[in-house]
């Protein structure tokens, strides 16, 4: 496959590109869902092809093609020197490369337990149980359970001389339960919303003990057709560890993206409120906050070997006892940014261009736990596993739907309350972080569904975090 | 013969009697050229088949992906073989019966072969319609055919094109944006489409912070796109509505008398092709009529639970998602924007939303944000630009009886921050939004 690989870079270098690369890419997935205990879909995809990515001035040209034969990767590479070169027409500054050392190595994902070598049935009888367990429960409309597994291998070539082969290995899933009220649908997941993905095997998912929480899950669902609505106020608000994943995905993860710092993504993605400028002396939020960029982070969905331009995975210290010091880059955007690149380009299979994406951004865990903050807390909500998230498209503005909530009165958990809401503004949100769980709570958080780009890609990205509460919230917002 | 039908065919006759199958191929090229900071700095294409394939041995089902044509036998064997160590499917609807397809006829030469110089052209025209702001945005080029063979003799063949541009201009601490789809290249003018948005963007200048509250509106087709794709995609969805999950009562008087929204790839301004995932037909779905929901959208799957016929709104992943109506028409009034304007005292003018999630599914309750062009309108004007607001607010409440004040008369495709060409809408003003979050939180 390297040979494929060198064909589609000869052919970029010979129609004139000043840099090439090129990733071979074979890749398999296989989902599986289960609605009410029948199987609802079983699908395996096998992709395989060639991206070819050339480097004229100030513009890169890629070009893709599913036919896996020499010539046609020759041919892929010239395409992408030509589609590189008409962007001369609406043209802008040089496009510098930071420098890496350019390797020959491979990686592959440490695995017990080959997920596609279980069988389909183990898995399909595996969830038909827990949506039977789920459905059990009196008053549960819908139990659905999914699994999805991924087996990637890349090979990647660069025409400064790498040789990179990486086998990687990703796997998880989840379920939930829905009850469905006179005119509400409450629904309860586990064990995070859209499930929980981890690169690893099958051991990953057994991990969880799906059907040991089914139970549980349901009965939480159907607690929370009569419980009442959270109402509306300022207090101390208690996030579970996959929800304040998500709210470091949304409100860290992708401001700290320096292709949205540099205005690369604005018309969609969007910008960031950071500026360079301001890198190493921002506060980014309470002393507590210690976000990292990890990509090294063993069994965490974003791990990997090497990102997509050869740039070896790495740790990167990104808000330090509350103060942005890092960024997430790739060899253009640090160049450009007079920046170490991060190793952080990644590519939606063989047909996208490689671009900024989140590794394992995850924030180091303190030195409290659950049990200590509901007891530490007099007025206050605790809020578990996301329903709903919007935030704009300068990273500031957030608002935040949880599936369900407890009330916490005095140093204790109180009440369940339904369709809980948080909202606010990034830097003053993270400043108020006051406590913090430590390593015993901590989860390599793992989110399969992040979007970014035109045309679109979804990234597989990890986000490691503890319950951690925040002063003085603005919650139970609604129509 | 296009090369899709050809290996259809192949897949079919390797399949023989083993299974009941159906077998989508699509091919074609798509290219897609980037703007940002006024100069392209991304640009991509891609060429390549790729093989959907659903089998069915006695009932036990499993579908496959594929774009190795290399290994195409051994794919088929593996899903065939998968299939049969599965349970019985009891939803399982079986193929489709043999049906007539009429082609739309949405294609067009030139676009299909459009080069990366002529994607360049119109993105410099989009640009040079405002030098001294910046732009972003892209131009989008596909051409694809799709091939639909099954074991009951079932057989359809479609080509569609498409033309996208898509950006906007920035100015100081604002934003305007523009767009155009269209299955003709040839349609779409960059500099009329980036005029509009430097217009929004340079409006803005010196937008302060309303404080939030309910607020009367004019939303511009690409706010309306995106109500529309959330009432089709959730509620005009008939795995959602089966499941409970759906605002949709059928025969009721959900919206204003005013609203009609139907689906209908046949419509001259449509895109795509002529059958479904499924080879089921395409054809028109009254959604809403004079405000009454008369349908949802089905595949043969929850047609088949439904005891209704399949609506030809079958894709790859339905199965999970269910059956999203995608060629969707809000038809237009007479009203010209100037006009719903002009009867605003108080309110806002709104370009895009933004990043918008469902709260409440029954009730489609939704937050999100305004985003590239919000205005506010003072005594029928447009006297100034505000920064951008959070709104939580039921977008079936929005459009109920008595709250649609009028309906444009410049409906267009119009991106719904979910893709474009599949939201065929004008501009509405609407006599209340709940606006309920400001730049300050």
């Amino acid at each position: 496959m390297f040979d494929l690989a060198q064909a589609a870079v000869e052919g970029a270098l010979a129609a004139g590109a000043q840099y090439a690369d090129a990733r071979v890419v074979v890749s398999k997935n296989q989902s599986i869902a289960v609605q009410n205990q029948e199987p609802q879909s079983i699908d395996q995809a096998e992709r395989a092809g060639v991206g070819v990515r050339a480097l004229t001035g100030s513009a890169w040209g890629f070009y893709a093609t599913s036919d896996m034969s020499k010539a046609a990767a020759r041919a892929a590479g010239k395409k992408s020197a030509a589609i590189s070169r008409a962007s001369a027409s609406v043209p802008g500054p040089a496009m510098p490369l930071a420098d890496v050392p350019v390797v020959e190595d491979s990686y592959e994902t440490p695995f017990d337990e080959d997920p596609f070598a279980v069988p389909v049935s183990d898995k399909v009888d595996m969830l038909i149980e827990v949506t039977k367990i789920a459905q059990s429960v009196d008053g549960i409309a819908l139990a659905t359970g999914n699994l999805s597994f991924w087996d990637t291998n890349k090979w990647f070539v660069s025409s400064q001389g790498h040789r990179i082969h990486q086998h990687l290995v990703e796997s998880g899933g989840g379920f939930d339960a829905s009850a469905v009220g006179e005119s509400e649908i409450q629904r309860r997941s586990y064990p995070q919303s859209f499930g929980q993905f981890e690169t690893g095997g099958y051991e990953t998912v057994r991990r969880w003990d799906y059907p040991g929480n089914a139970g549980r899950i349901a009965e939480e669902a159907v607690a929370l057709l009569s419980a009442p609505e959270l109402e509306e106020g300022e207090k101390s608000l208690i996030l579970e560890g996959s929800q304040l994943a998500l709210q470091i995905h949304e409100s860290v993860g992708h401001a700290i993206e320096l292709d949205r710092i540099l205005g690369w993504e604005a018309a969609f993605a969007g910008t960031s409120h950071l500026d360079l400028e301001r890198l190493r002396t921002h506060r980014y939020g309470s002393p507590l906050m210690n976000i990292t960029a990890d990509a090294t982070l063993p069994g965490a969905l974003g791990t990997f070997g090497y990102d997509d331009e050869g740039t070896k995975a790495q740790r990167v210290d990104i808000v330090k006892d509350g103060l942005w010091v890092g960024v997430l880059s790739g060899r253009d955007s640090a160049s450009i940014a007079g920046l170490a690149p991060g190793g952080m380009v990644r590519a939606d299979g063989y047909n996208r261009l490689p671009m900024v994406r989140m590794t394992n951004v995850g924030m180091l865990p303190g030195d409290s736990n659950l049990a200590e903050i509901i007891a530490d807390t007099k007025d206050g909500v605790y809020m578990s596993t996301n329903r709903s998230w919007s935030i704009d498209d300068r990273r500031l503005n957030f608002q935040f739907g949880c599936e369900i909530a407890w009330e916490v009165k005095d140093g204790k958990l109180g009440r369940m309350v339904k369709n809980p809401t948080y909202t606010g503004i990034t830097p003053q949100f993270w400043a108020q972080l006051d406590k913090l769980a430590g390593g015993d709570e901590w989860v390599h958080w793992g989110t399969p569904n992040c979007g970014k780009g035109q045309p679109m890609q979804v990234a597989h990205t990890g986000h490691s975090a503890a319950p951690g509460r925040f002063a003085e919230v603005r919650v139970g917002v609604r129509a | 013969m296009s090369r899709t039908i050809e290996i259809a065919g192949q897949i079919l006759d390797h399949i023989g009697d083993r299974a009941d199958a159906e077998v989508v191929v699509s091919g074609g090229e798509s290219a897609l050229t980037r703007f940002a900071n006024s100069f392209i700095h991304q640009n991509v294409a891609e060429e390549g088949h790729e093989v959907l394939l659903r089998v069915a041995v006695d009932g036990r089902v499993n579908s496959a992906a594929t774009t190795n044509l290399e290994g195409i036998e051994d794919f088929v064997d593996d899903t065939i073989g998968i299939a049969s160590l599965q349970r019985v499917d009891e939803s399982w609807p079986g193929v489709t019966e043999p049906m007539d397809i009429v082609d739309p006829h949405h294609f067009d030469d030139a676009t299909a072969e459009a080069n990366p110089d002529e994607r360049a052209r119109v993105v410099a025209g989009f640009v040079s319609a405002a030098p001294d702001l910046l732009a972003a945005g892209y131009c989008e080029t596909m051409g694809h055919d799709v091939a639909f063979v099954n074991t009951e003799g079932h057989r359809a063949f479609g080509h569609y094109t498409r033309a996208t541009v898509d950006g906007i201009h920035q100015a100081s601490g604002t934003a305007g944006s523009g767009h155009g789809t269209s299955p003709r290249l040839g349609d779409l003018d960059g500099s009329d489409i980036g005029a509009l948005a430097a217009d929004r963007a340079r409006r803005g200048l010196d937008a302060f912070d309303l404080k939030p509250g309910e607020y009367q509106v004019v939303l511009a087709p690409e706010a309306v796109a995106t109500i529309a794709m959330f009432l089709s995609f959730y509620g005009f969805n008939g795995k959602s509505h089966a499941e409970g999950q759906s605002f949709a009562e059928l025969g009721e008087k959900q919206f204003d008398a005013s609203i009609n929204l139907y689906d209908d790839v046949h419509d001259p301004r449509a895109l795509g092709i002529g059958f479904d995932a499924e080879g089921t037909p395409h054809r028109r779905l009254d959604l809403i009529t004079a405000g009454v929901t008369k349908a949802v959208a089905h595949d043969r799957r929850t047609a088949k639970k439904a005891g209704v016929a399949s609506t030809g709104h079958g894709s790859p992943g339905s199965e999970v998602y269910g059956p999203l109506p995608t060629n969707v028409f809000l038809e237009e009034g007479s009203t010209a924007v100037d006009d719903m304007i002009a009867g605003v005292d108080r309110g806002l003018y709104v370009a895009t939303f933004n990043y918008c999630r469902v709260l409440d599914p029954k009730a489609l309750t939704v937050t999100g944000l305004t985003r590239n062009g919000t205005f506010i309108i003072e005594n029928g004007k447009i006297t100034g630009g505000v920064t951008n607001l959070r709104f939580t607010q039921s977008f079936v409440e929005a459009l109920a009886q008595g709250r649609v004040s009028a309906i444009g008369n410049d409906a267009r495709f119009a991106d719904s921050e979910f893709g474009p060409g599949m939201m065929h809408v004008p501009s509405l003003q609407l006599d209340a939004w709940n606006f309920t979050g400001g730049a300050a939180g």
